[in-house]
């Protein structure tokens, strides 16, 4: 008699249910809704101020983000004629964010090398807390400083800049008026978003897998050759996603930028000179006096950057939670 | 002891080393005056990891370090190039001396020493953002020495590590889409192209296939021609087929210790120690 | 075991005889750059600073060249250059405390503390008026913003790490995306949502709502952080008790975080503290007491540094600066609070 061997069935998996008691059906029901409060927040921002600055955007079409003129013209019929345009103001934003980021991503790269590879314990446990610091000064304390105290110094360099370096047309200015420039405003922004791509920076080079810096050092690497070979390719994604999250912040600035800077609704690329502005302190800026029309458009405006700074942060924190989060 | 058997290992591991004695070439004008420790200690903070070890690794000899988990082995292999430093709050006593001349010596350039003595780690660890022809050479980079035919320097490293073929058509490609075995022999290679005098090798064949395991312990053979090689393993049989000499080291709860060293068909087949004796036929480890 | 005494070495530390190759390209760069300074009619502490780097640089390098060669060069250049990078930030950050401590201390007076505008302007002496008001408001500010924003933060941070529902994907991105929002379109939006479509005006209570936007990320990321460190054993035994979840979560899992929690809070608060953009749009300004939180215009801090930099007078800027150091003086204070209070609960 053979004895077949049982046929294997593997069961089918038990659906584990169970039925949550009400009051944890409310604890979670109370929960999740408030967890969406963040979606009805974001939406409803978008809703009234694209409700508010609907007619704008109806008027002046693609124009509003591609003109340059902004101007309320009221003939004498009282008819009012109205040009609304962000173009000078959004590369206005962009000279400046670009600036900022000149100075600041290299400070941030360096530092950041500092207090993983460099400093002492001691000493880094001090700068740390003192970078932590400066992520907490209020914007208007940068405006402040950067207009007393910055702005001395920095005139001092914009005219180095100029007598060296003028023959190139960003370096240029028509009149020999270096304050309040894209330059200086640049500076205090750089100054500003070197807490954030520091830290991010920082987050990422200490992941860096020991094996390969080991393999690195056995080589016979210095510890400068070691970075360069192990450590900076392998932080690049976090160090572009730091930058991209002070970009972000940079656009938004407003208060900082409108003390150190002389908001000119003209699109200008002579850094040195006094000139320039940023969607948001362009708002600050034409707030007060503005007319009912102008109202909407501001509006309208704040949609847009809002929109800009949405991307840009989004962007920003897809790249970091893929370099840094993930570990490579 | 005596009424036992002697050679109650497997036959063929004390077969296999004698069979290396005897067809291992007479090797060619070896190196310099090899590597040599004298009283090395290795300390972790205040824990004793390491105890008097002695060894002399002749040049142009293949060494192969056996012992337990945990006894000290590859500690030890970190003093011989320096990398012992990096854990902090270490500390050590003793002199390795490269060539006559201690390597902890005050005052000397480290990065020299290790381009001297050169190491291969248990996991692979190519450079990722580099390709392969740049892993190889990356260590010239590093130590900036400048070498005029790349490509000659290239496929001699690669022929040694026995990867060229099948590397050769694609050296521009990326270290990373190569296999686990693949990977160590470019870290070989690597390692060849500052021309070592020293290679330590630390359990290289762990990680990998048996396959890929063969072809390195071919290369690790070949290799004793030119220059020293020191290799951690916890594979007693890949001791028997590519050393010449073997040291047993243990730890008894304290810090690790070399037990014996000697010729490594005789440690195999007529070890001296008791303790050796133990490990070798399996008896614990 | 070894009977002899073996002493431990650390042959790779730094002996007396390299600590004094490393001090004296240094003291040689400082006799340089005196010497250079002495000699041209260089000015300003930074170029001395400079020059000192400078020389340091090429002289140290000197010195390595000798022992390593360009590849010590080289390094020893990075490592400056990392020092370079930390000095820079280290000197921005001093330079902004002097420059509101000794700028601010001028003006700071029992009077400016005690009293408030109604009776002065920006521009008169000091000594007439004070920021008391602007105090109480920035103060009632931070209660509204407080109220709205804890729940909404905790909440949040509690959906991410005790029920991780399947939206908790899309909520954390949510998070995320809200703190990216530009204060004075946080301000916009309540003056769009609120004052264009409601009988309510300028507040308290609606800077209070513009604050709670920006503030409720902070709060929540911190909070999630923080939750996340509760060790998972705390729930499990609450459960396996018997306890329902929000039982579990209420009576276990909030008081095991609670320090980091209030931490959370306090690292809000001083984010939004100093914000001006949004309270120019919500809050207005004014120069009196106004204990009504939801009916009319508020003095806020901010908006006294605001108006007083604006001022562009000696007198105004004074003021400036005082409010502004009454402010750093508040937000170092809570900055410290939740640094100690953050160790304190990850010690226990």
């Amino acid at each position: 008699m053979s004895i077949d061997a049982p046929v294997k069935v593997t069961p089918e998996a038990r659906k584990i249910t169970t039925k949550p008691r009400v009051s944890d059906q409310i604890f979670r029901g109370i929960v999740t809704a408030f967890s969406f409060s963040a979606l009805l927040i974001l939406s409803m921002i978008a809703i009234f101020l694209l409700i508010q600055g609907f007619t704008t955007f109806k008027e002046q079409g693609i124009g509003f983000i591609t003109n340059f003129e902004w101007t309320v013209v009221i003939d004498e019929n009282g008819v009012e004629t109205a040009n609304f345009g962000l173009q000078a103001m959004l590369l206005g934003t962009l000279v400046i964010s670009i600036i900022a980021l000149f100075f600041a991503v290299p400070l941030s790269v360096l530092t950041a090398l500092f207090l993983t590879f460099y400093a002492p314990e001691r000493i880094k446990r001090i700068l740390v807390t003192i970078i932590d610091l400066m992520a907490a000064f209020p914007s208007i304390l940068y405006g402040l400083w950067g207009f007393f105290v910055l702005m001395l110094m920095a005139e001092y360099w914009a005219k180095l800049i100029h007598k060296w370096l003028g023959w190139i047309y960003i370096f240029d200015v028509p009149d020999p008026i270096y304050t309040r420039s894209p330059f200086i405003a640049g500076l205090v922004l750089a100054i500003m978003i070197i807490p954030i791509v520091t830290s991010v920076s920082r987050e990422v080079f200490s992941q860096t897998p020991l094996d390969r810096i080991q393999a690195a050092y056995a080589l016979g690497a210095t510890k400068w050759g070691m970075i360069r070979a192990v450590v900076l390719p392998f932080g690049a994604g976090g160090v572009v996603g730091g930058s991209m999250l002070g970009l972000g912040r940079a656009f938004g600035e407003t208060v900082a930028v409108f003390s150190v800077l002389n908001i000119v609704f003209r699109s200008n690329f002579q850094i040195l000179f006094t000139q320039g502005g940023n969607v948001a302190s362009m708002i600050i800026q034409k707030w007060g006096e503005a007319a009912p029309s102008e109202v909407g458009a501001l509006m309208a405006a704040g949609l847009v950057l809002f929109i800009l700074t949405l991307m840009v942060n989004f962007l920003a924190n897809y790249i970091v939670t893929k370099t840094v989060k993930s570990g490579r | 002891m005596t009424d036992q058997p002697k050679n109650t290992t497997p036959s063929s591991l004390s077969d296999v080393a004698a069979k290396r004695a005897e067809t291992k070439s007479a090797g060619t004008q070896p190196l310099g005056t090899g590597l040599e420790a004298r009283g090395v200690h290795a300390w972790f903070d205040k824990h004793h990891a390491l105890e008097d070890v002695s060894l002399d690794f002749s040049a142009g000899t293949v060494t192969a370090l056996i012992g337990p988990s945990g006894c000290g082995k590859s500690t030890f292999i970190r003093t011989l190039n320096r990398m012992h430093e990096f854990i902090p709050h270490t500390s050590m006593a003793g002199q390795v001396l490269l060539d006559g001349k201690d390597i902890y010596e005050p005052g000397i350039d480290v990065t020299k020493i290790r381009l001297q003595i050169g190491m291969v780690f248990q996991k692979p660890n190519p450079f990722p953002s580099m390709t392969i022809g740049e892993n190889v050479l990356s260590g010239l980079k590093l130590a900036q020495l400048k070498v005029d035919k790349h490509e000659e320097l290239l496929e001699d490293c690669l022929t040694r590590a026995g990867l060229w073929t099948e590397v050769k058509d694609r050296l521009g490609a990326h270290a990373g889409g190569l296999s686990g075995g693949q990977q160590q022999r470019l870290c070989i290679a690597r390692a060849l192209a500052v021309k070592p005098k020293v290679l330590l090798m630390d359990e290289p064949c762990s990680a990998l296939d048996p396959g890929s395991t063969l072809r390195i312990e071919d290369t690790i053979s070949q290799l004793s021609k030119t220059m020293t090689v020191v290799i951690v393993t916890h594979n007693m049989q890949q001791a028997a087929r590519v050393s010449d000499y073997t040291a047993f080291f243990l730890s008894d709860g304290g810090p690790g210790q070399m037990i014996e060293v000697g010729p490594t068909n005789e440690i195999f087949s007529r070890p001296r120690d008791q303790r050796t004796e133990n490990y070798v036929t399996g008896r614990f480890g | 075991m070894s009977t002899s005494t073996v002493t431990k070495m650390r042959p790779w530390a730094a002996t007396p005889r390299d600590r004094v190759m490393t001090a004296t390209p240094v003291a040689l760069a400082a006799l340089a750059t005196f010497i250079i300074v002495a000699a041209t009619p260089m000015k300003g502490k930074l170029a001395y600073f400079w020059l000192f780097f400078l020389t340091w640089f090429l002289i140290d390098s000197l010195f390595i060249a000798r022992k390593s060669g360009s590849k010590g060069v080289r390094d020893g250049l990075a490592a400056k250059l990392t020092l370079l990078g930390g000095l820079i930030v280290c000197m921005a950050v001093f330079s902004i405390l002097w420059a509101t401590i000794s700028n601010g201390l001028k003006g700071l007076n029992l009077e400016f503390l005690t009293a408030n505008m109604r009776n002065a302007s920006l521009f008169d002496p000091i000594g007439n008026g004070g920021i008391l008001h602007a105090i109480i408001g920035t103060l009632m500010l931070i209660a509204i913003a407080i109220i709205f924003s804890v729940p909404m933060g905790i909440l949040t941070a509690l959906y991410l790490t005790e029920i991780k529902g399947r939206a908790a994907g899309v909520i954390q991105f949510l998070v995320q995306a809200m703190s990216g929002v530009p204060s004075v379109v946080a301000g916009l939006f309540i003056y769009a949502a609120i004052i264009l479509n409601t009988p309510l005006r300028s507040s308290a209570f609606l800077g209070g709502l513009a604050l709670t936007i920006l503030m409720v990320p902070t709060v929540t990321r911190t909070a999630q952080e923080v939750l996340n460190l509760v060790p998972s054993d705390l729930r499990e035994a609450g459960l396996a008790m018997g306890a329902t979840q929000w039982k579990t979560v209420a009576l276990v899992v909030v008081p095991a975080a609670r320090s980091g929690l209030i931490t959370a809070t306090i690292l809000g608060v001083a984010r939004i503290a100093g914000e001006t953009a949004p309270l120019l749009f919500t809050v207005g300004v004014f120069d009196s007491y106004n204990f009504n939180p939801f009916k009319g215009d508020q003095g806020t801090i901010p908006t006294v540094v605001w108006r007083g930099l604006l001022g562009g007078t000696p007198e105004s800027i004074q003021r400036a600066w005082s409010a502004i150091l009454v402010l750093l003086v508040v937000v170092l204070i809570m900055f410290v609070l939740a640094r100690t209070l953050g160790t304190k609960g990850s010690k226990k």
